[in-house]
């Protein structure tokens, strides 16, 4: 589904990504571990072109993502994101955040909308927020409801970008229930995470990053259980 | 001192505060969707774009506002004529195309400050609002119309309110090019009566009353908004 090779990005001097290769298929949960400043953030991101890269290609259902050609803002209505700040849009309640986007590029009515908008809040738990603001949420609400709100555009695939990291610990587990389900519904995810637990449990690959490349992958219990790499070890042995 | 002149001219002050309110209110007008263009185009992409934004806001903000007006009143104004509007005329109490010509002139000064204001505001916005926005498909423009500007605005309406305030007063720059506002209205009371003084310090309190009661306004707006968030 997401075709990725050779894939350079720099900051600056700094060279964040060195070359990233894979391929992400249907129905996969890809799972990016990695110490920080090892590049997953900005790999995650070059996904859907919110960082561009300098070289190599991004290759997302047979349509390349960095070409000038690309209408980006069309295919990233197939690619659901959710932020580790939640970037919920504090001046529209919680039902125009999520029916916003539905309404102006597919062209929805808004009450079919806002029905839709209704049903995905009762799979999370939050409909009782439908006429609430963003900051009369705590973060694991506001982190549920970002999540809805990627997948009011019943997108292809859903990327997450560290997204308990700005959790108070007790609300963390609600978000990742909430992903869980999503994962086995069946929805493709690619996920950024420091949660071993949810890596372990959940992911059908996981991929891990330093410096700037895949230094291994695999399934969790080769990574976790059998690590190749030395520096796999390390990481491990600091997070768990 | 003797105001006993006010019986018989107060007249022209009541209609200059009018006209100047009226000015102030279509000057802000024009200068805020003048700012809010030369904000866009100043934050664009294009090159272009951000070459005009920068050289007008520069230009006007590194010009007397006296010297814009008599240019445009003295130097434009002779190869292109504002048509008459009958209904301002009738508003105003005279033919309204000068008085186009001296709200225009507030509004494209005003204009190149507003722009700097809208864009401090759209800077001040979390770029994790872009990317959200960008992230679900929408396009930049959309993403600016429904998600930043939006909140652009609420933080930047303090700025703007104390904006309209020194407008009011900015306004009596027109008088240069006789337009019947409040200074105007001042200097004929001065003339007429042959007082030096009181005249002016009646035209002041009204421009202070106007300017006290505007500002009254923007701090209500202001706790009315801290209240809403």
């Amino acid at each position: 589904m997401i075709k990725v090779s050779n894939l350079h990005k720099k900051f600056g001097k700094l060279n964040v990504l060195k070359g990233i290769n894979t391929n992400i298929e249907k129905g996969e949960i890809v799972v990016i571990i990695g110490p920080s400043g090892s590049g997953k953030s900005t790999f995650l991101r070059c996904l859907n072109m919110l960082e561009e890269p300098d070289q190599g290609e991004v290759i997302f259902q047979g349509i390349k993502l960095n070409d000038k050609k690309c209408n980006i803002d069309q295919q990233r209505q197939k690619m659901g994101m959710v932020f580790q700040q939640f970037n919920l849009f504090p001046h529209m309640t919680i039902v125009e955040n999520i029916i916003l986007a539905p309404t102006k590029l597919k062209k929805e009515n808004e009450d079919e909308a806002k029905r839709k908008a209704v049903q995905l809040l009762k799979k999370v738990g939050l409909e009782d927020k439908a006429d609430s603001y963003p900051n009369q949420l705590s973060g694991g609400q506001k982190q549920r409801i970002a999540i809805v709100r990627a997948l009011a555009m019943s997108p292809e695939v859903m990327l997450f970008d560290e997204p308990t990291s700005a959790l108070d610990p007790e609300m963390v587990g609600e978000v990742l229930e909430v992903m869980k389900g999503l994962a086995k519904d069946g929805m493709t995810m690619v996920v950024v995470t420091h949660e071993m637990g949810f890596a372990k449990e959940v992911a059908t690959r996981v991929m891990f990053m330093d410096q700037g490349l895949i230094v291994e992958e695999g399934t969790p219990k080769d990574v976790f259980d059998n690590p190749q790499n030395p520096r796999i070890k390390e990481f491990l042995s600091k997070v768990l | 001192m003797d105001f006993l002149f006010l019986k018989k001219y107060g007249w022209y002050y009541l209609n200059g505060a009018k006209n100047t309110i009226l000015l102030t209110c279509i000057a802000i007008t024009f200068g805020i969707i003048l700012g809010l263009i030369f904000a866009l185009f100043r934050l664009s992409n294009n090159k272009l774009l951000r070459y005009i934004a920068v050289t007008y806001i520069e230009i006007i903000r590194g010009t007397p506002i006296l010297i814009q007006i008599m240019i445009l009143y003295f130097g434009i104004s002779q190869y292109i004529s504002l048509p008459e509007i009958p209904a301002l005329s009738k508003i105003i109490g005279y033919d309204s195309s000068d008085f186009m010509i001296g709200a225009a002139a507030v509004a494209i000064n005003s204009g190149a400050y507003v722009a700097e204001i809208i864009r401090a505001g759209i800077q001040s916005i979390n770029k994790g609002q872009m990317e959200a926005a960008r992230s679900l498909g929408l396009g930049s423009s959309m993403a600016m119309r429904y998600v930043i500007i939006p909140q652009a605005f609420k933080n930047i309406l303090p700025a703007l309110g104390n904006e309209f305030v020194t407008l009011v007063k900015e306004t009596s720059i027109v008088s240069v090019i006789g337009i019947m506002e409040l200074t105007k209205a001042g200097d004929i009371v001065r003339g007429a009566t042959a007082k030096g003084f009181e005249p002016l310090l009646v035209a002041a309190s009204v421009y202070f009353c106007i300017t006290f009661a505007a500002s009254r306004f923007v701090a209500f707006l202001e706790r009315r908004m801290k209240a809403s968030d």
